[in-house]
């Protein structure tokens, strides 16, 4: 007879079981089991460019291809291939290891890198970064797990996050044994942050018992795209210190702003702006990553967090969290090191690098623009303007029948409206309940990244699904729901 | 899967809109709480008292105080060279083989340079640089990770069926791409095994001591209680299920509930290579005991003793009948080691057989959270399992690069071992395979006496003086656990051949001046 197993679902970390992460959630998977059936997918629930199309920068790919192969820079013919900046650049970096990419580097990421972080931080926020206190991690998700890890000790610790959050999150928070304490974006104002309602959480989460150790916020947001104001990241920064909350800025869609209002600036720099006591005090952790931007190099795993007045032992027990993977990977780092570093004006690779960048985030513009058009003309639809990051956030006011016969299926009801798209159409979206809504509100997440020819298809299939969805689910009188 | 909100224990009432009434009962009722319970309101700074215990109590050998100090008199060097008694700092402390000069092997950077740079594919010159069968190759993966040039977040199943079938040529038994998990290295895929079976600190791991700090870290990372069980330097550091069933039994009567059972094969620090009868009874045990095994067998391609082979665990297990429904194994590879040292390209699998299926969807859950290992790894990995075969064109240069390395590591495993055994109160057990060896040191008392003055550990103390006489960096035997009472310090063999002489003498011309001064 077959022993017992021994991991059994009730004999595993119960964390485990109740973390859920929606972006592979119960839609992707579907959407994975259609796709092998044969039916086309649109995959629109990650934001992850390339696989949609759009293609890598080729200055970062010369270099990266030079250092994995720095033979082909003793070869004669080498300039046949590869510009001389590329060239030139690629042995900076190879310089910056001892072996080559294949080579542990320190845990912290590259010296080299590092530095070349902190020369772009002064010169995007005008204020000295210290190399040290830099860490270069596998993707920002690594960074944020072992800051999630270290600020939580058990599920009295209580991290603020916004909602609608990206589930990174919840989920880890969860893994973790933590608690997450919700604050509410205002959809109504254009996903707007009000500290009131960050002071009320605060208030209630501790008459329950939970010590509020952090604070994350997503600037540009994701899902809801909304670019912070200065105004608001002040409020954010005295609320914080007020509070004695540390604050964990996920910036990873800096370069991804389409509108010119609100241009991006760092909490670092408000911060530093706003001078002592904040500028000496807020504990601050900023993230940012290789893997959006006109980059979109998700699968290079290359990120960096940038650590503020963080305490010195703090950051030595963070060292030692990063040491025992010994590294993070070499490639991915030297991605962050041309993020930061890119061609400049007068060097060979600038005129394309300058015509590439340029031209994705123009697309990327239209193409926030087309949707969210898009999803406004279509019945019972309302969605805020994607002001950055990647994503569009329309909200679905769903049929009392329509919400009636989820419940039947034993699904929430932006569940069953995003099957029922993807059965329909192909496109694979992730319901608004994967990021947190406002009770009785209905949401998906859709990204802008289908490219600019595919768009007006994409946005035809869905009107026409979610009209004759409505139809379907309104009866003969029109009557809406109330919600 | 069933719907989950994913704050649905979170029960606060969300549709409330901010009025002046209710800003102002917020205000009210900071200000009871500031007046009544003036430390309730604001959590402490985030010290070294406030941070998670489990991440305090985890020690990591690395890069620990001897690398941190060697790191240190490097910038001296730099800076003011005269100052120190040599020039140079010779890494002998982690298996970091391109640091020290090994150099990559040419296929598998060829592949890497295509998949990375596609329009190099576009180009006819390129024939003349690169073999045919990496042109191929490339072109393959490429197309099988969809668009070209794509870097996308994935979990490649083409790459995951072709390490698959790597393993299948491998043992001769059948592997699933659906059992394959990419890591970013080992470290990713060590730590999601104990995050799921480690529950609170009464869950139990077995270890073997010495052990490879990876393992002790992320045991206490997770919060659970590290079971060690002793590999016997007498007879080569072997394994005796005697002693595992002792360990596991003193356990279970102490309140721990041992749920896993680690084993490293070739093992780490200490580099012997396990008898298929010996891993037949760790198999037996585990299958009788109820224990996951995991299997690290990152060192599986360095093997140097004539008499000894590598044979997996997973092959043991079905070569003894065993099935799924059997045995919990998770076995774990790299890229880091073997004759390939891509350690800072971070790739790895691991390969999870006999686990309910719901098990494996939580593991496909957390693989998801951070979306994917990186795919430079994950290609490199498929590389790794499927290197050039007989008749390739590639295969001449690449079996010539291997053979070099794994013979000059041979060659280098003979000089170490017989040059330390030479020493004055150090035997030396052989190492038959990874990359290091353990040799064990009498330190003479007055030597402990200096160490405990200093308040450092007998090894620690030796490790240390040797890296301040000699730039030569080596880790202290306390670092991988060792029977009390002993020391030891753990070296590689990955110093350049052409440098073993001189690293060799510097090393035995410190110790008889330590011996000497200390009285030994």
């Amino acid at each position: 007879m077959a022993p017992k197993k021994v991991l059994a679902p009730d004999t595993i970390n119960g964390n485990i079981k109740k973390m859920v992460y929606a972006v592979r959630g119960e839609l992707y998977i579907r959407a994975s089991e259609l796709q092998k059936q044969g039916k086309k997918i649109i995959f629109t629930n990650v934001g992850n460019p390339h696989a949609l199309g759009q293609k890598p920068l080729t200055f970062s790919r010369q270099v990266i291809a030079l250092c994995q192969a720095p033979f082909l820079m003793d070869d004669p013919n080498a300039d046949i291939f590869f510009p001389a900046d590329a060239i030139a650049r690629a042995k900076q970096y190879l310089s910056y290891t001892s072996g080559g990419l294949g080579a542990y580097s320190d845990s912290r990421g590259l010296p080299g890198i590092r530095k070349d972080v902190a020369d772009f931080l002064m010169r995007r926020d005008g204020y000295p970064s210290d190399p040290e206190l830099i860490f270069l991690t596998d993707g920002a998700s690594k960074g944020v797990a072992q800051l999630l890890n270290l600020l939580i000790r058990d599920e009295k610790d209580g991290v603020l996050c916004p909602i609608p959050q990206y589930p990174l999150y919840s989920a880890t928070i969860q893994l973790v044994g933590g608690t997450l304490v919700p604050y509410y974006l205002s959809e109504e104002a254009g996903w707007g942050l009000d500290v009131q309602d960050l002071k009320r959480q605060v208030v209630e989460a501790r008459m329950k018992g939970i010590t509020v150790r952090g604070l994350v916020f997503i600037n540009p947001g994701n899902p809801t795209g909304q670019c912070l104001s200065e105004a608001n990241l002040r409020e954010l920064i005295q609320f914080c210190h007020e509070e004695h909350i540390v604050m964990l800025a996920d910036e990873v869609y800096q370069l991804n702003i389409y509108q010119d209002e609100r241009p991006f600036v760092s909490a670092k720099k408000v911060m530093m702006d706003m001078g002592p006591p904040y500028s000496r005090e807020v504990e601050l952790v900023s993230f940012h990553t290789v893997s959006k931007g006109f980059w979109g190099e998700c699968g290079q795993r290359g990120a960096y967090l940038e650590l503020t007045n963080i305490h010195p032992k703090t950051v030595d027990e963070l060292y030692k969290v990063a040491s025992i993977a010994l590294s993070p990977n070499v490639p991915g780092q030297i991605f962050v090191g041309l993020m930061v570093n890119p061609p400049k004006p007068g060097e060979i690779s600038y005129p394309r690098y300058s015509e590439e960048s340029k031209a994705i985030l123009e697309s990327l513009r239209r193409r926030a623009r087309i949707m969210t058009d898009g999803f406004n003309s279509c019945r019972n639809i309302t969605c805020n303007f994607t002001e950055g990051a990647m994503y569009s956030f329309p909200k679905i006011k769903l049929p009392q029948a329509a919400i009636a016969a989820a419940k039947q299926t034993g699904k929430a009801p932006d569940v069953f409206y995003c099957l029922k798209l993807l059965e329909a159409t192909g496109i694979s979206t992730v319901p608004g309940s994967g990021f947190g809504q406002k009770e009785g509100t209905f949401h998906l997440r859709t990204t802008i990244l289908p490219s600019e020819d595919q768009m007006p298809e994409v946005m035809r299939l869905f009107k026409n699904f979610n009209d004759n969805f409505m139809s379907q689910y309104e009866g003969p009188s029109g009557a809406l729901s109330k919600l | 899967m069933e719907f989950t909100h994913p704050i649905s224990s979170y029960q606060y009432d969300s549709s409330v809109t901010c009025t002046s009434t209710r800003q102002e009962s917020v205000s009210q009722k900071l200000f009871i709480i500031r007046c009544f319970h003036p430390f309730a309101v604001r959590s402490p700074r985030i010290s070294i008292d406030t941070i998670n215990p489990k991440v305090l109590s985890c020690e990591c050998a690395f890069p620990g105080e001897i690398a941190v100090h060697a790191e240190h008199l490097q910038h001296i060097i730099r800076i003011n060279p005269s100052t120190l008694p040599f020039d140079e700092i010779i890494n002998c402390n982690i298996g970091n083989p391109h640091s020290l000069g090994q150099q990559p092997i040419t296929f598998f950077r060829e592949v890497l340079s295509l998949c990375n740079y596609p329009g190099l594919l576009d180009k006819e010159e390129i024939r003349g640089l690169y073999s045919s069968d990496s042109i191929g190759r490339a072109k393959g993966i490429l197309s099988s990770i969809s668009e070209r040039a794509t870097w996308t977040y994935t979990q490649t199943r083409a790459l995951r069926a072709a390490i698959a079938e790597g393993i299948e040529n491998r043992d001769g038994f059948p592997a699933n791409f659906e059992d394959i998990f990419l890591t970013d290295g080992t470290s990713p895929g060590v730590h999601m095994m104990m995050q799921l079976v480690i529950s609170n600190d009464r869950d139990g791991i077995l270890c073997p001591v010495p052990y490879c700090p990876l393992y002790s870290a992320s045991i206490a990372l997770h919060g659970g209680a590290l079971v060690p069980y002793y590999l016997n330097e007498e007879t080569g550091w072997g394994l005796e299920i005697s002693e595992l069933r002792l360990r596991l039994e003193t356990a279970f009567a102490a309140g721990i509930n041992v749920r896993a059972l680690v084993i490293i094969n070739p093992g780490n620090p200490t580099g012997q290579v396990l008898s298929e009868l010996n891993q037949q009874e760790i198999v037996q045990f585990c299958r009788d005991e109820h224990l996951l095994l995991l299997a690290d067998e990152v060192y599986q391609e360095n093997i140097y003793a004539d008499n000894k082979f590598f044979t997996s665990f997973k092959k043991i297990a079905r070569s003894m009948g065993y099935t799924d429904r059997d045995l919990s194994l998770v076995s774990f590879h790299s890229i880091s080691k073997g004759y390939y040292g891509e350690c800072g390209q971070r790739g790895g699998y691991m390969e999870v057989t006999g686990l309910d299926k719901h098990i494996k969807k939580q593991i496909i859950k957390m693989t998801s959270i951070s979306r994917c290992s990186n795919l430079t790894g994950q290609i490199l990995m498929s590389l790794v399992m499927n290197p050039p075969k007989v008749g390739d064109g590639s295969y001449v240069l690449y079996a010539k690069e291997r053979d070099e390395i794994l013979s000059s590591l041979g060659r280098r495993v003979k000089m170490f071992v017989e040059a330390l055994n030479k020493l004055e109160g150090v035997t030396c057990n052989e190492a038959e395979g990874a990359l290091y060896l353990f040799p064990r040191i009498e330190l003479p008392k007055e030597a402990l006496r200096a160490a405990r003055s200093v308040r450092m550990e007998g090894d620690t103390f030796y490790s240390r003086q040797l890296l301040d006489t000699t730039g030569i960096v080596v880790l202290p035997g306390s670092d991988f656990g060792q029977v009390p009472g002993t020391c030891h310090f753990r070296i590689t063999i990955c110093p350049p051949e052409e440098k073993v002489p001189e690293v060799l003498v510097k090393l035995a011309n410190f110790h008889r001046r330590f011996m000497r001064e200390f009285g030994g």
